[in-house]
């Protein structure tokens, strides 16, 4: 304040700088609750993963109740893991961290609390919804449009809160955790909204507005990127601000992290189709994924060797530390599932590898090992000092550690055994050529003592996974938490020499329309995105292969209870070009085949053969014994009963409504067929009905499984009609049988 | 597959501005400084004022 001109300029400028220590606190409390809500979230997330991983053994395990069978359970399971677990724990690590490296509070308290209440009502959400059996059935984007919506809203508030800071930052140099962390706000808004666009039916139901393939490209551009942009980038971020924190040294290389960070981004939104090898997708979207894909090596490694060679020399930290360890497991786990993955995305070993449960090992490789240990390690770093306490038993989290990593052992190996396995099996033929393993059954069979060794390593990581709980409660209790963080900091803006404060103001006048502009672009591009992607989806899916027809009345509900049960996590519907595909399940499946099908079903994991052919290929009465008890007619199978079928009423009324929306996305029903929607699907039942009576199955026509077999026989026939076949009377739809 | 004709341009405009990110952190002198922000990480426990507890 004072500005006599006595003074010495030196101790003038040094009295500038005292005036310009700014004090101000941390939010301790949102990363506090961000870290309960992870613990809590992993250990729910785990366990809805050992259920479903128990029913693949033991069928009955699920009690005979259609909220917990495998089908919709896996769903819980990867959700919770994913956006529960990993979403809250990169929240707290990016709250904690974002504040410390911009020297600055969150931008918004009130946005820090909406975040954290908005994202955990969400989940919960979930936790309700997807047992009952609501979803869109695309894989990690399952909830249905309102809670999609949600997410949406929460997302945003979030980038406005994680930019904001940084607009208030204190620091002048970006550190590169921060960039991570805004590749991620920013990737994870625009996939998330392209991909859950629907055409709204019921509260709880839309449709999906791609069609077929287009449906799975979009799936998966979107889906690999979530591995992408939700499970990998933040993380990295995290790596590079908790891992050199906890060695107390400075990251090996910061040149090389900023030229990893800007080769992963670049790269990665590129190798989706890596997902879609030798599926109907056109061949060169094929190569492009995997091309990328294998370029992801390099800055993939980038990232891990940075981490580890952080610790060189300090190995004997590593040793006492179980932070570190953790920490360490995880930079390894990262650094083998990123060149597995591009491995598995080359597409000679993707033919063999796909569909089976080396998927399941890779993508364990990543949750359990780099987004689980690295979770763990950063919540043992933080509780003591959030609390300002020792870590209640530091031998307590080396024993999970141990714990942790055996388990690990005990689920990948299993996983990779059972799923080359089943790749050869499935694979393999006699020498006078006939399949060697015709019965898809006797593959099951050899792999279920993987799947109970599995369960013993799901059982082991979530054992740990309490240790943890446990020593972090104890450090709660031995500590004293504040949820505010008093302290100071000298803003770059007000530095003398720097660019003056005054510069910074017109900088930032500057930016400001520029900002606009770009704000209002992008609310544009949001825009003509909706209204656009619409007609052109709608424009492509004008059929190729003529005798394709759109499901009737009583299939089309058939399909969405399919849906409704989850059976997809099972069953693909996708035969790809190969002779032993086609040997065991019939005519690989054709891009036109799939026009109608909103969403696309072509699934990701065979647990049990693919479907696309079985229309026709069994009587209905076999497939109501079957879906009654699968034992019944198929000794030795691991699915469960669906008891429920067989029992509850179709509910018809949102049928109409189902028609129009899927007419509005490009379906052609014929005009007025929604108002006789009703009376077709009673006839269609009725004959569903009779042909099960020929079976000597009773069964009365207003139940869902009436639907669920009509769908089921309809499946993959519609290329076997001649293409002449202008179908019968009234509405066009039928396949004739 | 004309979906393709949105997911590619999406791809490249996330890739545009991350570009634009790029170019904007060279040009600021982001990085003109690659090797103290890593030191600078581990020493700002010293600003902080310990055992200064306040409550809401």
């Amino acid at each position: 304040m004072t500005t006599s001109d006595t003074i010495h300029p030196e101790l003038r400028h040094q009295q500038a700088r005292a005036d310009a220590v700014e004090t101000f606190r941390y939010d301790n409390g949102i990363v506090r609750a961000f870290a309960i809500a992870t613990v809590l979230w992993g250990i729910v997330g785990m366990t809805a993963g050992l259920l479903c991983a128990v029913q693949l053994f033991f069928p009955a395990a699920n009690l005979d109740l259609q909220f917990v069978t495998f089908g919709r359970l896996r769903p819980v399971h990867t959700n919770a893991v994913i956006f529960a677990f990993v979403g809250n724990g990169m929240f707290m690590g990016i709250y904690y961290s974002l504040q410390r490296l911009c020297k600055a509070r969150m931008f918004s308290d009130t946005l820090s609390w909406l975040n954290f209440w908005g994202w955990n009502a969400i989940i919960v959400s979930a936790a309700i919804t997807l047992p009952l059996g609501f979803t869109t059935s695309k894989e990690y984007a399952e909830l249905e449009w309102p809670i999609k919506t949600a997410i949406a809203v929460i997302w945003v508030a979030f980038v406005i809160n994680l930019l904001g800071t940084i607009m208030k930052r204190r620091e002048k140099h970006i550190y590169v955790a921060i960039w991570f962390y805004i590749a991620t706000a920013l990737t994870v808004a625009i996939l998330h909204i392209v991909n859950g666009l629907e055409v709204p039916v019921t509260m709880w139901k839309g449709y999906s507005i791609y069609a077929g393939v287009q449906d799975a490209l979009v799936q998966w551009w979107y889906g690999h990127n979530a591995v992408a942009f939700f499970l990998t980038t933040p993380y990295l971020g995290l790596m590079y601000y908790y891992l050199p924190k906890a060695a107390n040294r400075p990251i090996y290389s910061y040149r090389l992290s900023i030229i990893h960070f800007w080769a992963l981004i670049f790269i990665y939104i590129w190798a989706g189709p890596h997902h879609l090898l030798y599926t109907a997708l056109p061949d060169w979207a094929q190569s492009l994924g995997m091309v990328f894909s294998i370029m992801l090596i390099a800055p993939s490694w980038g990232g891990m060797l940075n981490g580890l060679l952080t610790l060189r020399g300090a190995w004997d930290k590593v040793r006492q530390d179980p932070v570190l360890k953790f920490m360490v497991a995880a930079v390894t786990a990262y650094g083998m599932a990123t060149l597995e993955g591009p491995a598995l995305a080359v597409k000679t070993v993707n033919s063999l590898s796909h569909y089976t449960d080396w998927t399941i090992a890779h993508v364990h490789t990543g949750a359990l090992g780099w987004n689980g240990l690295l979770t763990f390690g950063v919540l043992y770093w933080l509780f003591p000092r959030l609390y300002r306490t020792q870590l209640w038993s530091t031998k307590l989290a080396n024993y999970h550690f141990w714990i942790a990593l055996l388990g690990m052992v005990f689920y990948v190996i299993p996983m990779y055994i059972a799923g080359i396995t089943e790749g050869m099996m499935w694979k393999q033929f006699t020498k006078e050529g006939f399949l060697q393993y015709p019965n898809f059954l006797e593959t099951v069979r050899q792999i279920i003592p993987f799947y109970q060794l599995r369960a013993v390593g799901g059982t082991l990581y979530i054992g740990g996974a309490w240790l943890m709980a446990y020593n972090l409660w104890r450090t709660a209790r031995a500590g004293a938490f504040a949820p505010e963080e008093e302290v100071q900091a000298v803003s770059y803006r007000s530095q003398p020499g720097a660019a003056g404060e005054a510069a910074f103001t017109h900088r930032w006048l500057e930016s400001k329309p520029m900002l606009l502009t770009g704000a209002a672009l992008v609310a544009v591009l949001i825009g003509g995105m909706i209204e656009i992607i619409p007609m052109i989806v709608v424009k492509e899916n004008v059929p190729t292969i003529s005798s394709v027809r759109p499901y009737t009345a009583l299939e089309l509900l058939g399909r969405d209870l399919y849906i409704r049960e989850g059976c997809l996590a099972c069953h693909s519907q996708m035969i790809r070009p190969f002779r032993s595909e086609t040997e065991r399940y019939g005519e690989y499946s054709k891009a036109g085949e799939f026009v109608y099908d909103h969403p696309f079903l072509w699934g990701s994991k065979r647990i049990g053969p693919d479907l696309h052919r079985v229309g026709g290929k069994y009587p209905e009465a076999w497939h109501y014994n079957h879906l009654d008890d699968p034992r019944s007619t198929s000794p030795g199978s691991i699915m469960p009963r669906y008891l429920w079928l067989l029992t509850q009423k179709l509910d018809t009324t949102s049928l109409p409504a189902r028609i129009s929306a899927l007419r509005r996305v490009g379906v052609p029903y014929p005009p007025g067929y929604e108002n006789k929607a009703l009376e077709d699907l009673n006839q269609q039942a009725a004959k569903v009905v009779a042909n099960l009576k020929t079976g000597q199955v009773k069964a009365q026509p207003d139940r869902e499984i009436i639907a669920v077999i009509a769908y089921l026989q309809r499946l993959g026939t519609d290329i076997k009609l001649a293409p002449k076949t202008t179908a019968d009377s009234g509405t066009g739809l039928r396949a004739s049988n | 597959m004309i979906v393709i004709l949105l997911l590619i341009p999406l791809s490249i405009m996330i890739a545009a501005i991350f570009l634009l990110a790029f170019i904007w952190a060279v040009r600021s002198g982001q990085y003109e400084d690659t090797s103290t922000p890593s030191m600078r990480l581990l020493l700002e426990e010293n600003n902080t004022k310990k055992d200064k507890k306040e409550n809401e």
